[in-house]
């Protein structure tokens, strides 16, 4: 059978992330599952047997000294020797922004073709087919890679299902210095988890607050149904421009885009460019004063009616239910 | 110094932006618009030229309609323009768009190359990095905000998880997002001077030749049925009450 990548980029404080079990088991549809994994020395006992729980029946772990300074560089250079040495049909990476870049590099390099922010993946009769919901989710396509293995970035949340758990095989080398120069990373500051909300682009629910919030102390209606509904917070590009919210909340053609199977509109009008962003939601509530606001043309259940009534109603009518 | 601004003619995402499912391809002759994240990569440009003047250089791929881009970039300050047209590259895939780029800026020669992040029609978020590997220069990408030295190029990277600052030493390829400030506007002195700026038109032949042929391949492309509006309720005091009892009923609480 035929090899699958996906590369695991650890955690600051070095665990597999929650994003690797959907890269092993998009993996798992195509062939052998391979982790590929980067880091500057060891790998950990606890490290490998998770990847095993995720799927992993082989650790592709290369250790580069760089790996901290060097932007990206080293993590393509170690891609381009996993698939040297495993041969695979494809290489799966996450839809973030160093995933997307290090897709586009690896392709470079291996004259390969890629596919960026894909929502399903399958084989047919050995060639991997990637599935992208383009131009805001207005139409759905297949694609495939000729010659080369497909790269493609997945997006979070997609890909369903779970890799069947196995103990993984380690092989470790070591990267030789890289040929290709580099950015050197200065500095870096992580981003702080400040809440215990879902993130924004993996959640299931998802609460968003427009202009109609009106200011940034009212904002906090958005986060309290958010809380309510076990819900990320989200908003439109009004909002932010506004500055009711951070700009890492936006949701739109600027912004993220979600899938979520719940997503909640407080006071957002619902321009296009928002829509683009959170039209492919299973289910769509729209709360908005305006009766004519373009987000109830596409809402599964609409009020017409003011956020500021409404939206404590719900949270305490939430809170009965749950009792 | 010599700076290249890729520039990148879209659909207009105000409008109803269409694919067409024989080919799979977007319909590129929908209210064209020049991608505004690539408006502000040439302010980008336009603040260095300013303050150290360095020579400007637009460059583009796409159809004829794009030479109305690459006239108001002119407008507003930069130097010269480059507009690779050929029907031969209609459909490119990302991996043939960044050797097309590639070859146009060997060609032409650069000190730093100026993208956007991300375009708003394919949303590749990766050719800036594809043109660091085509050219086997360093790319320091993501940039929330630019800082240019004579021989450097740097600032803050954004990310998912948190921002790094970076740097890359020239020549080098960068790409910015949309926290970097918006174009300024033509006046009407510039529109004048831009209609005498010199703007050259390459063909992929005139570019280099084996160029590699697309890599990707769409095999099917379906439009997602128009999603329709449900139950609209008018708050008299019982909406909330209503909307708990859909989300109970639909199990999503």
């Amino acid at each position: 059978m035929t090899n699958a990548l996906a590369l695991i980029g650890l955690t600051p404080d070095g665990t597999v992330p929650p994003a690797a079990a959907a890269l092993l088991a998009g993996a798992a549809r195509l062939g052998t599952p391979v982790a590929v994994v980067v880091t500057g020395g060891a790998l950990d006992e606890p490290t490998i047997s998770a990847l095993g729980a995720s799927g992993a029946r082989q650790v592709l772990h290369y250790t580069a000294d760089d790996l901290a300074e060097s932007l990206l560089t080293p993590v393509v250079d170690a891609l381009a020797a996993a698939v040297e040495s495993a041969q695979p049909s494809a290489v799966l990476l996450e839809n973030v922004i160093d995933g997307r870049e290090v897709a586009g590099r690896l392709a470079v390099r291996l004259g390969s073709g890629m596919v960026v922010d894909i929502v399903d993946i399958r084989d047919q009769d050995g060639l991997p087919v990637a599935t992208t919901s383009v131009l805001g989710g207005a139409y759905t396509v297949e694609s495939v890679t000729d010659g080369g293995p497909l790269i493609a970035t997945v997006r979070q949340g997609a890909i369903e299902g779970t890799a069947a758990a196995v103990t993984a095989e380690v092989i470790s080398a070591a990267l030789p210095p890289s040929a290709m120069p580099s950015a050197v990373v200065e500095s870096s500051n992580d981003a702080q988890v400040t809440s215990g909300r879902p993130e924004l682009r993996a959640a299931t629910r998802v609460v968003s607050g427009g202009r109609g919030l009106q200011s940034k102390e009212n904002f906090v209606l958005v986060e309290q149904l958010a809380d309510a509904l076990g819900a990320a917070v989200g908003a439109s590009r009004a909002a932010v421009d506004a500055g009711y919210v951070p700009q890492s909340a936006q949701v739109g053609q600027t912004g993220v885009t979600v899938s979520p199977q719940l997503y909640v509109a407080l006071g957002i009008s619902g321009a296009i460019q928002h829509r683009a962003g959170m039209q492919t939601a299973k289910t769509i509530v729209a709360i908005n004063r305006d009766p004519d606001a373009p987000i109830f043309d596409i809402a599964d259940f609409g009020i017409v009616g003011d956020v500021f009534t409404v939206v404590p109603q719900i949270i305490e009518k939430i809170g009965t239910a749950a009792r | 110094m010599k700076i290249v601004v890729l520039i990148k003619q879209v659909p207009d995402t105000y409008g109803e932006r269409r694919l067409d499912t024989t080919s799979g391809r977007i319909d590129r002759s929908i209210d064209p618009v020049i991608d505004e994240i690539t408006e502000r990569a040439i302010e980008v440009a336009l603040t260095e030229k300013d303050r150290s003047d360095a020579e400007v250089v637009l460059l583009t791929m796409g159809p004829a309609s794009a030479v109305e881009m690459l006239r108001r970039g002119l407008a507003i300050g930069a130097d010269r323009a480059v507009h690779v047209l050929d029907d031969a590259l209609a459909g490119s895939d990302m991996l043939r768009t960044s050797a097309v780029l590639a070859a146009a800026l060997r060609r032409e020669g650069f000190d730093l190359v100026i993208t956007g992040n991300e375009s708003t029609d394919g949303r590749g978020g990766s050719m800036a990095a594809m043109l660091s590997e085509q050219l086997s220069v360093p790319h320091a990408t993501y940039l929330n905000a630019v800082e240019i030295t004579p021989q450097s190029v740097g600032g803050e990277r954004a990310g998912e998880r948190g921002t790094r600052v970076i740097r890359a030493t020239l020549p080098a390829v960068i790409s910015i997002t949309e926290r970097n400030p918006e174009a300024r506007f033509p006046s009407f002195k510039g529109s004048m001077r831009a209609k005498k700026k010199p703007l050259e038109t390459l063909s992929a032949s005139d570019l280099a030749s084996g160029l590699p042929a697309s890599r990707s391949r769409i095999l099917t492309a379906t439009a997602r049925p128009a999603r329709t509006a449900g139950r609209k309720v008018i708050d008299d005091g019982s909406a909330a009450g209503e909307l708990v009892d859909y989300l109970t009923s639909s199990h999503l609480i």
